[in-house]
């Protein structure tokens, strides 16, 4: 809502977190964000609650406290099983107008990306994507909200002056989940879908996943990455058993998923994705800067090439030179049994 | 079937270089390029109206040397397009941008689909095409990587998730964004050069659209950039391993403990 007079803010309370359900179960980035609300809610003086939406999730709400939630709002409803945009929009615009929070922030996820744009312009809204860092202006409660632009070449502070709640997505993996409280407990509010959200809304046929298709890149702790000099398919089989040795995902650049080598979920980079993780390590990747621009914010960014002279291997904090071919299984040889 | 695709021009990644100082890369002075993802999304624009007919029109909101992003868009197939363009629209935030495209959309009329791109690369929000679908009030399908079964009244599409991907019927009116994978598009021929050179492209403002003066623009916008300001810089001094590959591995593998990581 857009707020026409500077008291009307004290209407709206609390931190909402969207909680983010994959295959009926709440993700990690789902405890992040609650550990990223908990300290601005006391500062505010006011408490985190967390939507929970899906399907078969009510038992999921206890772990929730645990983490720092003071309330949490559980919409279970079968027709919540797969994301269905329009729906999951229409009952969280409800929920909003009805509890009135001061800020919603979800994960930077598919599902976040698509669900709270909707529900931004719904409730007219400011929407603030993918933010890597929140603060609060003890001034008037507004949510300073901190996202790379230009891909990681620019932050920019964002802030709603005026509309309210304020809304965010951010990054998983980037802020840190809290240790859970196994003592501590909360309340919860049942809220339902209603017949009328499931007007105009699409229709789900068939929902796919295996471990072929699972690719979460962005919520990889590592990711081993191959580019053109892995020379083949078989290239990134190597890299898929350092991934599994060390508990990481792998990507790619361009031009390995273009060459067919490997599928295009896994493409890190301009027109693939974007990936903020603690470890990167990139097997024979040249670095154009197309790639660049989607790695260059991960922690720790390893290089292992022949060539000493590529700019990935000039923008590494280590670089390795010598054939990934010797190198990767040396690797996997060093690291001992986890 | 009326096929209205949504492109944003922004700066070319290929021109920027990396600042030795930051190790960031450094995008001023660049020329400007059609966003990546938009490609994909003329593209299948293209090829649906190639087989079911109809028309593609292409629209951007933007400054006048946006016409480039438009016309290369018509190089590669689409029938028309219009810039929409007025110093009112300046300083939107994605909430104003999805406004005006909604509404430039409603002027068009008549429209089946909307296909964006996933996202722009320069702000990199993929927040316009939710958003227009939101102003329309229009279902929605993001991340999309392939079309099948479209008939006159709906289609099937494949959406990417983290966990694997979905197959849903949408029915029409509605928005995609599509991600690369979807098609592969196409080169401009000479032909197609030529006919977006002569092609007129009418620029449209806030009274031909008929928008709201306090939703478009810096006012319209809900959100507000209070700075901007470089990353952290990484750290400059690369750590260089080399030698036999079982020394490497070993030494990698210290590394990595040292920092706690194994």
């Amino acid at each position: 809502m857009r707020l026409r007079q500077e008291y009307e803010k004290a209407e709206y309370k609390n931190i909402w977190v969207v909680a983010e359900i994959l295959s009926g179960k709440v993700q990690p980035v789902t405890h992040e964000l609650i550990g990223a609300a908990r300290p601005l809610a006391d500062q505010r003086n006011s408490q985190v609650w967390v939507v929970l939406m899906g399907s078969g999730v009510t038992s999921q709400a206890g772990s929730l406290f645990t983490f720092g939630a003071d309330k949490v709002i559980i919409v279970d409803d079968e027709r919540l099983s797969g994301f269905v945009d329009e729906l999951e929009s229409k009952v969280l615009v409800r929920l909003i107008e009805k509890y009135k929070p001061e800020t919603v922030i979800c994960g930077a996820t598919t599902r976040g990306r698509a669900l709270i744009p909707r529900v931004a312009v719904m409730t007219n809204c400011g929407l603030t994507a993918d933010c890597t860092g929140l603060g609060i202006d003890p001034e008037n409660g507004d949510l300073l909200q901190t996202r790379p632009a230009f891909g990681g070449n620019i932050m920019a502070t964002i802030r709603c002056p005026s509309h309210r709640p304020q809304m965010s997505t951010v990054r998983p993996r980037v802020m840190k989940a809290p240790e859970p409280d196994l003592n501590r407990t909360g309340e919860t509010i049942q809220e339902a879908v209603e017949d009328s959200d499931t007007a105009k809304i699409k229709r789900i046929i068939e929902i796919f996943h295996s471990d072929e298709t699972v690719v979460n890149l962005a919520d990889a702790r590592i990711i081993i990455s191959g580019g053109r000099g892995m020379k083949g398919p078989a290239g990134f089989d190597m890299l898929r058993k350092l991934a599994a040795k060390v508990g990481g995902a792998v990507g790619a650049s361009r031009a390995a998923v273009d060459a067919g080598w490997i599928p295009y979920a896994h493409q890190v980079g301009q027109t693939g994705q974007t990936v903020q993780t603690k470890v990167y390590i990139a097997c024979a990747i040249s670095g154009q800067i197309q790639h660049l621009v989607g790695m260059q914010s991960c922690d720790l960014i390893i290089a292992i090439d022949k060539n000493p002279d590529t700019p990935m291997m000039q923008m590494a904090d280590i670089a390795v030179q010598g054939d990934v071919f010797e190198i990767v299984p040396e690797i996997i040889a060093q690291i001992p049994k986890l | 079937m009326r096929i209205v695709v949504c492109v944003k021009q922004v700066p070319a990644t290929n021109d920027a270089r990396i600042d030795p100082e930051t190790k960031r890369i450094v995008r001023e002075g660049v020329k400007a390029i059609l966003n990546p993802f938009d490609t994909y999304a003329v593209e299948e624009a293209v090829l649906l109206r190639n087989r079911f007919g109809g028309e593609v029109i292409v629209i951007s909101m933007g400054p006048e040397k946006a016409l480039a992003s438009l016309r290369e868009a018509i190089s590669v197939g689409a029938d028309r397009a219009i810039l929409l363009s007025n110093r009112a629209f300046g300083g939107s935030d994605t909430w104003a941008t999805s406004y005006v495209l909604a509404r430039a959309i409603q002027k068009i009329g008549q429209v089946d689909l909307v296909i964006c791109g996933k996202q722009a690369v320069d702000g990199d929000t993929a927040q316009v095409g939710p958003g227009i679908a939101a102003h329309l009030d229009w279902l929605q399908a993001t991340n999309v990587n392939h079309v099948e079964d479209v008939t006159d009244r709906d289609m099937k599409v494949t959406r990417m998730h983290e966990d694997g991907y979905d197959v849903c019927e949408l029915a029409f009116p509605a928005v995609l964004t599509v991600v690369k994978g979807i098609n592969i598009p196409r080169v401009p021929t000479l032909r197609g050069r030529l006919a977006s050179l002569k092609s007129e492209i009418p620029v449209w403002g806030p009274a031909d659209i008929g928008t709201d003066i306090d939703k478009i623009g810096l006012e319209g916008s809900p959100t507000r950039v209070v700075k901007t300001e470089p990353p952290k810089p990484r750290s400059t001094a690369t750590k260089k391993i080399s030698g036999a590959a079982v020394d490497c591995a070993i030494e990698l593998v210290r590394e990595l403990r040292l920092r706690s990581i194994l």
